[in-house]
């Protein structure tokens, strides 16, 4: 065969996105442990893929960019009837178990190792890699307000701590996922 | 799955145009890959894409972004710089790797 029988080149499109100013705001309410990774992966997919990525962090999700608490998210099953152990063979675990002492300590050393096990950062590594690959992460007003938190206590890659307005008008256009 | 000529070599690809065959792959494709996507490769490019093509014979997946950045030690704004809006993915195509599988 020659080098005219083949094929033309196809060039993947991966700039096709980059006119259209795709956008995504992702607002995080939660502080448990489970609930902070949805967003923080999704953010990280979305800034990946060339999307302007903006996370606003409220209520409880203030823990996970807040300094003295971002490390220490914890995971409970209590109320999860979903839970059962790693895999799925089955058997399930009562969530009221996730009651006893210990259990919520318990719960959340397995869910960090599951995750580390995966070559996942843990939350303050992953708000880095975030923050290098230009998410733009903001704090709700209220929220640090009713926790008497400043900017100084806030993970240093947060831009601001922004009126819920000041959000959703920065986010104009932009696709939204509340988690 | 078709045959296409990049760089004088035919090499078979996908409907994206990534090459399907890692082993097709020489490094005097990566330059014109690049071309392709509007890339010209200095040093630093090319210190990812080795390191992209070992760590696939060993581990058998494309490195995700973040395992290039800690693996390398190139912080992810760098790659960001180096191989904009889309970093994991045009990695992978100028290496001629499939693209990453891993989420993170």
């Amino acid at each position: 065969m020659t080098a005219t029988d083949t094929a033309p080149v196809v060039v993947p499109s991966f700039d096709d996105d980059a006119g259209t100013g795709r956008k995504l705001a992702i607002i995080c309410s939660k502080g448990n442990l489970d609930m902070a990774y949805p967003g923080l992966i999704l953010a990280n997919a979305a800034v990946g893929e060339g999307v302007e990525t903006h996370m606003f962090f409220t209520f409880w999700g203030f823990d996970i960019i807040t300094k003295a608490t971002m490390a220490d998210l914890k995971f409970s099953f209590v109320g999860n009837t979903a839970m059962h152990p790693p895999g799925h063979s089955g058997m399930g675990i009562h969530h009221m178990l996730g009651a006893l002492p210990g259990a919520t300590a318990a719960a959340t050393k397995m869910m960090k190792k599951q995750i580390a096990d995966l070559d996942v950062p843990d939350v303050p590594e992953f708000l880095e890699l975030l923050s290098g690959s230009g998410v733009h992460m903001w704090a709700c007003r209220m929220s640090a307000d009713m926790n008497h938190v400043t900017e100084e206590d806030l993970y240093e890659g947060v831009e601001g701590i922004i009126s819920a307005s000041d959000f959703i008008e920065l986010t104009d256009g932009a696709q939204l996922l509340f988690i | 799955m078709t045959t296409t000529t990049i760089a004088g070599h035919e090499v078979e690809v996908n409907e994206e145009g990534f090459l399907t065959k890692p082993e097709e792959w020489t490094e005097d494709l990566a330059p014109e890959l690049a071309q392709l996507i509007g890339l010209q490769l200095g040093e630093e490019h090319w210190k990812l894409i080795r390191f992209l093509r070992e760590d696939y014979a060993a581990q058998g997946e494309t490195a995700t972004l973040r395992r290039v950045s800690t693996q390398t030690g190139t912080p992810v704004k760098t790659l960001f710089t180096l191989f904009p809006g889309k970093p994991a993915k045009k990695m992978a195509y100028v290496s001629g790797l499939p693209k990453p599988k891993g989420c993170v």
